[in-house]
């Protein structure tokens, strides 16, 4: 058997050519990895690049085409998760497996293989949470708490079956920046104890913070092992893209007196089902030129904002929502579209896209009101050469990837679906955008492009509203951000006065009125919510 | 060792096409088997089956008849089918739209005007529609299942059409026989050629109907709605249409469909209502409707396809002697087959062998 370079024992794990070919693709070619007792081990490559193939595999969930797997020196074969977990690898998955109407204590039971009375995992659960810093009620039912509560329940889930090895796949992708520090202990504590850890990530700055050694991929091969302190950001950045990595230009908003395009003004909604967040009293108000960006981590409310702004879902009354002056609140999607506003949802197929159909008919789907006109002829006959046409438009101007003249939505990858989606939205010139997660799980490049896109739709005269969990690209594009936490919206804080930690306390749900407090923002939520308070500060913002 | 299903990457264009014919010849073979399992001799009895009823001019009209309902109904489900709106009850709206367009000759046998049978034809689809109606509001209004509550609708129109031919429509003059008195000339509708055989004017409804939405759902922004709600609802409420309203419009086409292909055979083929209006029609439709692929231009030539079935069921029976319940497996076969068919299309299949190294040690699954 090989031995680690360092230490000359034998390796907890070392994986050898393993590969995973799914049809034409190989998902994972020829991966080679090693992984050292008492290691944080990165893993890192952008979305599509095979990372989560890798890990199902090690995880004994897909088997793998060929290749080889030691543990502890001896060749397995890992066939089930439960294989996996006997020989002592743990996974805590980015999304997570948990039944909401159980309490934490019920589902850890629910995925240990022998008969445990109740009370004696919730003693164990709670032994672990306190040895390890993860304060956690074992009796508190899952459907109430937070993203990174229920992330805690898998990890001390993980942690009750003993592993020596650790899997954590994008851990942070769903915490605060607070949050992820406190998970950061946590994980340097269980390297203490001689754990192994493979940490699988895409943000550059934690991977150089926490792990020993790092593993890139890229198109589902190896490009370097690496040692992510002695890398700055940019070099690893650059390993994983294979280029440099553009980031949006912003040029400053124009000054003086701009008209409101979007306004929002104390919108409620009752949450939908057991499990979905109320909206509660939000108000805001989004100027011609202007980007304001929606921080939150996710299942804070934003999916059913975005539902009430655009009209998939009615509001109560009229004047909740007005678009460039007209209140829209009893308005259904299409009519607020022909007010000029144009939506792009987080779920791409399925939602912004019907996945089973051509481009050419995905792009009737959300303009066959606004583009009846062109698109329509008499009876509703629809003039297929004229919307192919404006298909291949888009497809030109937003450098669309394909593989057919006019392929079905589900064929594309994620970036060039979403640049399709977006394209067809500023194909309009719309004077609002309101877009959801525009970049998530979207390739560098596209997401430069996508970032780019929307600034300059700004800058030409619109309002776009621009929700996301990824601060990074919030920081990136917008003009002012705004919070959304627990159904409720913080006052924007322009991007200058803005940082990371002062985002992430509100993302962890501190008080609003505190935290822009100290900028010299009153605006909080129980003050008046008149027509100067919103983005009116941006301005300022040079 | 398992058995995995995989999806391929691509579907093969000339096997899309292809597969319902491969399918037809699939149950043709298995039809054989059966038939030498029942001790009969296979190339005889595939011959009265199926190519018997082919050879006489008088039997293509018969084609038409048994064609017609089935064609309509399939047609009015494509619409159904196609966005995602489970309706199993078009049996029940056939039998209704029979009773209700009924209603003219036998409660008013004295009006006798030219105006009669288009007003009965109305009345038709209007009850299938309405008969249909039910279902769909009930699944707008309290998101119930459609599947059960068209389909315990059917067992609901069914007994009320053998009460009401049994009691208060029974033909006085009938010697006790469950029916209603026979149409007079001007509720009948009329035969298409006299002169060769039985079939009426219901086989051309059937493929107007057929052409109509064909060209709606291929061509127009409606059809457009159709499929977009069909396949992925949420994009449908994204793009602005209303998927209650797409419920409703589906269950109305097609119980009008459903009711029209009913009070033809009762005016056309059988001229009076009696308690045997339907041979399964309903059902049977939900096969027309896949074997033509949802395509109403498909939906002709498989609505020829399964007449056949009912056809050759009956001439076998007269000729060899074969149990009429052979037609219902028959059908049942060509659904296996072409849904099959369809499987593999989309998906190969592929054996999996556990690992070597791993076939020494315990299970752990």
């Amino acid at each position: 058997m090989s031995e680690t370079r360092e230490t000359g024992a034998v390796p907890l794990l070392e994986v050898r050519g393993l590969t995973k070919v799914f049809g034409q693709l190989r998902a994972c070619d020829g991966i080679d990895l090693t992984i050292g007792k008492g290691e944080i081990h990165a893993l890192l490559g952008e979305n599509g690049a095979g990372k989560s193939t890798f890990v199902k595999m090690l995880f004994g969930s897909l088997e793998p085409a060929s290749g080889d797997i030691f543990w502890n020196g001896s060749r397995v074969a890992i066939r089930s998760p439960a294989h996996a977990r006997k020989l002592g690898i743990g996974m805590v998955f980015q999304h997570f497996s948990l039944f909401e109407a159980l309490t934490a204590a019920e589902n850890i039971l629910l995925s240990l293989d022998d008969d445990t009375s109740i009370v004696e995992i919730a003693g164990k659960a709670h032994d672990v949470s306190k040895a390890y810093g993860l304060p956690l009620d074992p009796y508190a039912l899952v459907g109430d708490l937070s993203v990174g509560e229920r992330q805690r329940i898998e990890i001390i889930r993980c942690l009750l079956q003993e592993p020596q090895l650790i899997i954590l796949d994008e851990p942070t992708s769903v915490l605060t920046p607070q949050e992820a520090d406190k998970l950061f202990e946590t994980l340097e504590r269980l390297r203490e104890e001689g754990k192994s850890i493979l940490y699988i990530s895409h943000r550059l700055e934690e991977v150089k913070r926490l792990c020993d050694r790092a593993t890139v991929l890229r198109h589902g091969k190896v490009v370097a092992h690496c040692d992510p302190r002695k890398e700055t950001a940019a070099s690893l950045a650059r390993m994983m893209v294979g280029s440099e990595v553009v980031t949006a230009e912003r040029p400053p908003a124009a000054a003086g007196e701009r008209a409101e395009l979007l306004g929002i003004c104390g919108l409620s909604r009752k949450p939908a089902g057991p499990f979905s967040i109320p909206l509660r009293n939000i108000w805001l108000s989004l100027k011609a030129g202007e980007v304001l960006g929606i921080a939150g981590v996710a299942g804070n409310g934003q999916g059913e904002f975005f539902e009430a702004v655009s009209g998939e879902v009615l509001q109560d009354s009229a004047d909740v929502i007005r678009i460039r002056g007209a209140a829209v609140g009893r308005l259904d999607i299409s009519g607020r579209r022909l007010l000029g506003a144009a939506f792009v949802p987080e779920e791409r197929l399925g939602h912004g896209a019907a996945p089973r159909m051509k481009l050419s008919e995905n792009l009737l789907l959300s303009r066959f009101r606004t583009d009846a006109a062109t698109f329509l002829g008499r009876l509703g006959l629809i003039r297929t050469p004229v919307i192919a046409g404006a298909a291949q438009r888009i497809v030109a101007e937003m450098d669309v990837r394909k593989s057919a003249d006019d392929p079905e939505a589900a064929s594309l990858s994620g970036g060039n679906l979403q640049k399709f989606i977006i394209g067809r939205e500023l194909d309009r010139k719309p004077a609002v955008m309101v877009v959801n997660q525009p970049t998530w799980g979207v390739d560098a490049g596209a997401a430069a492009r996508i970032r780019q896109a929307l600034i300059d739709l700004a800058r030409a005269g619109s309002a776009v509203l621009v929700i996301s969990q990824d601060l990074d690209e919030l920081f990136e594009v917008s003009d002012a951000i705004a919070v959304m936490h627990d159904g409720q919206l913080s006052a924007p804080i322009p991007v200058a006065e803005a940082t990371p930690e002062r985002i992430g306390l509100l993302m962890g749900g501190a008080d609003a009125a505190n935290a822009s407090h100290g900028a010299g923002h009153g605006a909080s939520h129980d003050g008046s919510h008149g027509s100067g308070h919103g983005l009116g500060h941006s301005g300022e913002v040079a | 060792m398992r058995i995995e299903l995989v999806k391929r990457p691509q579907q093969s264009r000339l096997f899309s096409a292809l597969s319902p014919f491969i399918a037809f010849a699939l149950t043709i073979a298995a039809g054989a088997i059966l038939f030498a399992a029942l001790g009969k001799n296979p190339a005889t009895t595939l011959y009265y089956y199926f190519i018997d009823p082919l050879t006489e001019l008088w039997s293509l009209h018969e084609l038409a008849i048994k064609a017609a309902p089935l064609i309509l109904i399939a047609v009015g489900l494509s619409v159904c089918f196609l966005s995602s709106n489970w309706n199993i009850g078009a049996e029940g709206q056939f039998i209704v739209g029979g009773i209700v367009g009924s209603m003219l000759p036998v409660l008013f046998p004295e009006m006798k005007f030219w105006f009669v049978l288009p007003l009965m034809l109305l009345m038709g689809m209007a009850g299938g529609a309405l008969y249909a109606a039910i279902p769909a509001m009930l699944k707008v209004r309290f998101n119930t299942n459609e599947i059960l509550t068209s389909l315990m609708l059917v067992y609901v129109a069914q007994l009320f059409l053998d009460w009401l031919v049994r009691g208060p429509w029974r033909n006085p003059a009938g010697m006790n026989f469950p029916g209603t008195v026979r149409f007079h000339e001007y509720a009948v509708l009329p035969e298409i050629l006299p002169a060769s055989g039985r079939a009426h004017w219901g086989f051309v409804f059937a493929l107007v109907a057929a052409l109509v939405v064909w060209f709606v759902l291929a061509r127009t922004l409606k059809g457009f709605q159709v499929k977009v709600l069909g396949q992925s609802p949420r994009a449908g409420r994204f793009a602005g249409f209303s998927s209650g309203r797409m419920v409703m419009f589906a269950f109305l086409v097609s119980g009008a469909l459903a009711g029209l292909a009913g009070i033809s055979e009762v005016s056309g083929a059988v001229r009076h209502l009696n308690e045997k209006l339907s041979i399964g029609y309903g059902f049977t439709a939900i096969i027309v409707a896949f074997l033509g692929r949802l395509n109403p231009l498909g939906i002709v030539a498989a609505g020829l396809v399964l007449a056949l079935t009912y056809l050759g069921g009956e001439a076998a029976q007269i000729s060899v002697g074969l149990s009429d319940k052979v037609v219902r497996a028959f059908q049942g076969l060509i659904l296996f087959f072409v849904l099959a068919c369809d499987t593999l299309i989309h998906y190969r299949i592929r054996l999996v062998r556990p690992h070597a190294a791993a076939a020494g040690e315990a299970s752990h699954v």
